[in-house]
């Protein structure tokens, strides 16, 4: 599980970061060349927004932690994705918990995460049924929530059948978040992903199903965007079934104002026990994800960072802290202490201002670069914005695209960690390389010479060198040192 | 006339209860059961049942 990085270290900026941040002021002091998902493809007032909320701002992503309540398991339609009858606390994907909660208990939850994790700032209910179908339970956690800890973001996800109704509720309560799940806008197609689904007291299937679900769903996104309501559209990549149709969904949704799509990969097993894991429906590869993402870029912002975390979820995208925080483990009684949170921020508000200098540098370093190759750069990272990771201890890769006109996060690719009490698993090895297919690269805080030099043999290189530097910056040091004239002042 | 919920069948969701339009289904103890003094099969009220249409599990609301 990767750990949260700590208030001091995170205080502490290592000198190589010094180093960087003044490399930028003497370099590019554009303010106006921000990264892309910093303030500059977006207005104030959008970044506002969004700048805390991990899965609305990549950048965000870094520093912010969300929690999921799972007060809502009642849902009004079937997706042939998943089970509800699953419940496994070693499973992570969408729909999956281990505890349901009421709105009180919820409540009680919220606080004690609040109190323990200073990064917390978003509170989002997605189910594990749906949280506009279980409007009540739904309703009463944020309102009780907000009285105890009123600037915590709050967020929902749906799959859009029962939004309509809530609209002007959730514009009431300040929910700036939403999620729906939209997987088709051809109701053919959608008849393939939803057997049923629940409306108007019956119980409806085939094309009609996915027809009624389609009118909702775009109601909804439509009514969202005229109470100006942020909201983001998850789409599910299932190939051969909706794969290339989703550059339509794309479109559709971008036309009707959606502020982020995200396009994610089907998660299939037959021990999910689901309708496509039943019948061996694959999930695309990492690849075939990031080429359809690459086809839509342009079209609606692009999510390319989602973890798609359970929906009892605690911490930063990419580690999951619920089981610290089951019922049985809270106290009798909690009450809500602002003072770890608000440092946090403070010193978070900080560390932001270096690393987008640093990455005004990283561009500088590779503005150096001519003539190189766009390549794929895997990221041993456990928040923070650097590479502090152990090859060996990372349960993920973030994954980089460089190329001499910037540095570009591309995504995230889960593995079986490599290293358990300093010896390595030949299984989660071969699986690791599965894993990284495309790369070119892996950098990491720290590899011994044995997988350095068997990832080496399977055409990966791995380097320690830029350990502990702020990713971009790192990144494009180590391209520049390969492929261009090292400018002096980038040696850590 | 009534409904039952098999109660190794289900999820515990709790949709019934807010469909029925009898107010039957409670949830006690650790399930969901049906008032079978309550339950229509929603006669007069809806063409099929409401527990079983919007039931995710099959075969888990039942003639009793």
């Amino acid at each position: 599980m990767a750990q949260l990085i700590s208030l001091g270290s995170l205080k502490a900026p290592t000198s190589a970061a010094k180093m960087r941040a003044s490399l930028a002021k003497s370099g590019c002091a554009s303010s106006s060349c921000g990264s892309s998902d910093g303030p500059a493809d977006m207005s104030p007032e959008m970044w506002e927004r969004v700048k805390d909320h991990p899965c609305y701002s990549e950048e965000a992503h870094h520093y912010f932690a969300r929690m999921h309540v799972a007060v809502a398991p009642a849902c009004n339609i079937q997706c042939n994705y998943c089970n509800r009858k699953y419940d496994c606390a070693n499973e992570s994907r969408p729909g999956v918990v281990s505890e349901r909660l009421d709105p009180d208990q919820a409540v009680k939850k919220v606080i004690a995460v609040a109190n323990e994790v200073p990064q917390l700032s978003v509170l989002g209910i997605a189910g594990p049924g749906d949280a506009c179908y279980d409007w009540r339970k739904t309703k009463e956690t944020f309102e009780r929530v907000s009285k105890e800890i009123p600037d915590l973001k709050l967020c929902l996800s749906t799959n859009g059948l029962a939004l309509p109704d809530y609209v002007d509720e959730i514009a009431d309560m300040a929910i700036d978040h939403v999620t729906i799940t939209i997987n088709a806008i051809d109701p053919e197609i959608g008849a393939k992903i939803y057997p049923w689904v629940f409306y108007d007291h019956r119980r409806w299937t085939g094309v009609e199903a996915s027809r009624i679900l389609l009118e909702r769903q775009m109601l909804g996104l439509e009514m969202l965007v005229a109470r100006d309501i942020l909201v983001k559209v998850n789409s599910v990549m299932i190939p051969g079934i909706n794969d290339a149709h989703l550059i339509e969904v794309n479109k559709a949704v971008k036309e009707k104002g959606a502020f982020l799509h995200n396009i994610m990969p089907l998660i299939s097993d037959p021990a999910h026990g689901t309708h496509f894991g039943l019948t061996g429906q694959r999930g695309p590869t990492p690849m075939e994800v990031k080429a359809l993402q690459d086809k839509v870029e342009g079209g609606t912002k692009l999510m390319r960072h989602c973890r798609q975390c359970r929906a009892d979820a605690v911490g930063i995208l990419g580690e999951d802290r619920g089981q610290e925080f089951t019922m049985d483990q809270l106290p009798e009684t909690v009450s809500y202490d602002p003072a770890r949170r608000e440092e946090y921020r403070s010193v978070v508000a900080t560390v932001r201002g270096e690393h987008a200098a640093t990455k005004e540098a990283a561009k500088a370093d590779l503005a150096e670069v001519r003539d190189a190759p766009v390549l794929l750069v895997a990221v041993a990272t456990r928040g923070g914005g650097r590479i502090n990771l152990h090859f060996g201890h990372a349960q993920e890769f973030q994954v980089f695209e460089v190329s001499p006109g910037g540095v570009t996060f591309v995504g995230h690719r889960k593995v079986e960690q490599y290293c358990h009490g300093g010896h390595g698993e030949e299984r989660a090895f071969d699986g690791i390389v599965e894993t990284l297919q495309g790369v070119s690269t892996v950098l990491c805080a720290k590899i011994g010479e044995a997988p350095k030099d068997r990832l080496e043999k399977v055409g990966i290189k791995a380097s320690d060198a830029h350990a502990f530097d702020w990713i971009e910056a790192g990144i494009a040091a180590w391209y520049a040192a390969e492929y261009g004239t090292q400018p002096a002042m980038l040696t850590a | 006339m009534a409904y039952k919920i098999i109660k190794s069948q289900c999820t515990v969701c709790g949709a019934c209860e807010f469909e029925c339009p009898n107010a039957a289904i409670k949830f006690k103890g650790d399930t969901y059961i049906i008032d079978q003094d309550k339950c229509t099969e929603c006669e007069g009220h809806f063409d099929a049942p409401q527990c079983v249409a919007v039931c995710p599990v099959p075969d888990t609301c039942v003639p009793a």
